[in-house]
This record gives structure tokens, sequence and C-alpha cells, in this order.
């Protein structure tokens, strides 16, 4: 069997892309389409550094085959900027020092975006339990839920 | 690795006829959450996966005869979204928001963790409490069958060769009743169940219980229905000695096994802790809702 023709809209971008069938949506990502922005941690959906939005919901893109993205809407953070102009989630990252080495920070900040989609004014326990689902070895988590708060903050106008 | 076929079938005519019709090992795919880690585990090896989330019944979240019924691969994050069934269903709620991640929830289906059929699934119980019936599509048609009768151990269920479930209908709920769903974890989140406990039940208009169903996790091969239990509530009005009773009734029908989450002597005691707990939220549920 060959392998399936797969198109999809990739950061509003049209794209197409070959895969086997047990190809996750996170190894076509970084290895056929070359978005290496989106990190794999673990590969069984425990860490949340694969964190990409499909048509808008929240998904671990290591959970997800690249097949299953057939006519659907990917969201990476390679879409996050505009041009050069950092989200206001980037910045705030970058603020507050909320990384280190940086592996779960792609995944954490779709997973805000996410959230601030849903709910621009938080509480501190919403958005420790939305990003219940991003491990991160590193910050010790206070400064990416400071980030979160402060860019939620700034995007109300506040 | 051998090649696997995918096939997203638009109906579940055709999901069923590929079912049935493979000469391999099948599998459904709805949320993939569990499955897809099994695959790269190697623990399951298909050669035809059946993708079902193209089936609009399958995913649908749509009111039937006063109730619910809900596409078995609708995903968990639809379904705690969906306003009108949170308010009348929210030991059920409770139960599908603990699965996981949001992430996880964004795939994760009700009808995979059922299928799953992991003794600890969080959402069973609850479904189970709620007298939820499960609608089991197949090669020789459509049968509805209560949720506490398709796990029958862990990773196995009473499916037959090429049935899958489609849906699930929970019913109209009578004035006065409510729902409960609580489970133990050594963390907040993010952990499988040690031992949870549903409850749902109904007042009349006196405040005696009429009605009521109680349902346990991880206390056992697959999650229980406790008449037992449900007997201790029936005809009281839910007070201390109700809730001792039923208690008592939900330690003596726990047979777990012990593992490094908790030893047996601990799930017992905490699976007759977490049912009156459940009842009493449940009372609350049912006594705001006259
Ligand atoms: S790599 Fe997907 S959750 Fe860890
Ligand atoms: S910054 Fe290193 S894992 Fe989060």
């Amino acid at each position: 069997m060959s392998k399936h023709h797969v198109t999809t809209t990739l950061n509003g971008n049209a794209v197409e892309f070959l895969c086997e069938t047990q190809q996750t949506l996170l190894e076509v990502l970084r290895d056929e389409l070359h978005h290496t922005g989106t990190k794999e941690g673990c590969a069984t959906g425990d860490c949340g550094a694969c964190s990409v939005t499909l048509d808008g919901r929240l998904v671990c893109s290591c959970l997800v085959l690249g097949v299953e993205a057939q006519g659907k809407s990917i969201q990476t953070i390679e879409g996050m900027a505009e041009g050069t102009s950092l989200h206001p989630l980037q910045r705030k990252f970058l603020e507050h020092a909320a990384l280190q080495c940086g592996v779960c920070t792609p995944g954490i900040l779709i997973a805000a975006r996410a959230l601030l989609e849903r709910n621009p004014d938080p509480s501190e326990e919403e958005v420790r339990f939305w990003l219940a689902g991003n491990l991160c070895r590193c910050t010790g988590y206070n400064k990416i839920i400071d980030a979160v708060l402060d860019a939620a903050h700034e995007m109300r106008g506040g | 690795m051998s090649e696997i076929r995918y096939e997203s079938p638009k109906t579940l005519k055709a999901a069923v006829a590929l079912l049935a019709g493979a000469s391999g090992q099948a599998r459904v795919l709805a949320g993939g959450t569990d499955l897809l880690i099994q695959m790269r585990a190697g623990r399951v090896s298909p050669g035809l996966l059946v993708d079902v989330k193209g089936i609009a019944e399958m995913t649908a979240i749509v009111a039937e005869k006063g109730g619910f019924r809900f596409g078995a691969a609708a995903t968990c994050m639809e379904l705690v979204e969906h306003a009108a069934f949170a308010q009348a269903w929210p030991g059920v709620t409770d139960a599908v928001k603990l699965i996981g991640s949001v992430q996880v929830k964004g795939r994760a289906s009700v009808g995979g963790n059922l299928c799953n059929a992991s003794p600890a699934a969080d959402s069973v119980p609850a479904l189970i409490a709620a007298g939820a019936l499960a609608r089991i599509v197949g090669p020789r048609g459509k049968r509805d069958v209560n949720v506490e009768d398709i796990p029958t151990g862990p990773g196995k269920t009473s499916l037959a060769e090429g049935e899958l479930v489609a849906s699930f209908f929970l019913p109209r709920r009578p004035a006065r009743s409510g729902d409960a769903y609580l489970r133990f974890t050594p963390r907040t989140e993010m952990d499988i169940a040690v031992v949870g406990a549903g409850v749902n039940l109904t007042l009349d208009a006196k405040g005696v219980c009429k009605q009521a169903r109680v349902s346990l996790g991880a206390v056992a091969e697959r999650a229980l229905l406790v008449p037992e239990a449900a007997a201790a509530l029936i005809g009281s009005k839910v007070d201390e000695a109700a809730l001792q009773r039923l208690a008592a009734a939900v330690s003596a029908a726990c047979r777990p096994i012990a593992d490094k989450r908790g030893t047996i002597e601990f799930r017992i005691e905490v699976a007759g802790v977490l049912a009156r707990r459940a009842a009493g939220i449940a009372l609350e549920r049912a006594r705001g809702n006259s």
C-alpha cells in the first residue's frame, strides 16, 4: 500500500504531505514538514511538549496520526508571532524568565493561548489546572503561571 | 513494521462492514489516546484502523426523549463544555473532567474510556450510576445494553466481533435527582483512580430517597454496580444511619488488588468513604433540583 497523501492547513497555509498510517502528527510536523518548534518529550501524551491545536482544539500531536489531519487546520508555535512581533504570551515569558531549557515552552505557549481564547481572565488556579498536562523540568512553574496571568492582564487591555 | 490500513468511513454501516470484514486484527480509532500508545508499545498491532470520527452519530450530542444521546467518539472536552448536559448530569461531567489533561480530553472519548476497559476508567462508574445505555452496532444490527454489562475485565469487553459502541443514552431526569462521582488519587490532577465512586439518586417530595444507583471503579476487575449499596439509601432520607449502611455495603462489594497505588485494605476503606461523600453531594444536588 502506498503512503497517505494528506492535505491540511498549517498556521493558515495549505500544505500537503505523505505519511504512513502509524506516523504521528508530531512526527509529520517535525520530520516531513520541518516545523521543529513542536517538541517531543514523552510520545505518550503525558508531558504536553507536543501541544498543538487541531481545528481550534488543544491536543497532543503525539496522540494524533498524521493521516487524521486531512482537511483540518493545525496551529503550531511557528504561527504564534506575527512576523517579528511576538505574541504577548511570548513577550511575557521572556520578561518573567518563564523558561530555561525551553523544551516545554512551545507546548505551554500553545496551551496557554488556547486557555486565554476561551477564558481571557482566568484565576491562578484555573491556569494551573489548564496547564496540568504540560510538564516543565526547569522552572518550578511559578514563573510560567505569572507570565500567563500577566499576559492575560495585558491582553485584556489592563 | 507491516503496513496498517487506515479507513475513515462516513456511516456506521460502512464502519461495521469494515470491522466485520477485516481479515486480521481491526481496531476502532476514536480519540486514539489509549490505542496509539498501545500500538507504539507493541501491545497491539492492528492491520486495520477504522477512524469513526467522521460518522455523525458517533460525535453528535443531541437531546432525545427529554434525555441526552451523545456519540461514543465525541471528545471529552465537547461533552464537558456542553452546558445543558453538564447541568443535567453534573456527576457524569465531573467524571469526564477527570480523564487526563485538557490535551488528552481534546481527543479522548467516553466510548474509548469504556472500551479500553481499564477497571479505573473514571467515566464508567459515573455512567453506570446514571443508568446509561450504550448503543451497540454490529453485523447483526443494533442493541442497547446497560453500560455495566460491557466491561468484563481489564482490557476486555462483552462486544462481539465486528461490534462497536456507537453512542450513549442518558434518560430524562426526574425532578429532585442528583448525581456525583468522586475518586481518590494521590495527586489532584493527571492521575489514575485508586478508587472511584459514583452515586445517582432521586428524592420524593418529602425528601425520601426513592431511587438510587451506586457504582464503584478500581476496586474489582471491572466497574461494579452495587445494588446492596443503593438499597441502603432507598427509603431513607440519606441520613447518617443510611450513609453508614451505604459505606458498609460498598466496602463489602469491593474485591480489589493491591498495587503500588493502594493496598487492598486501603481501597476497601476508601471506597466506603468516597461513596458516602458522593452520596452527600448527590443529595445536595437533588435538593437543589426540584
Ligand atoms: S510528547 Fe506528546 S505529550 Fe509528551
Ligand atoms: S524550561 Fe525546561 S522543561 Fe520547561
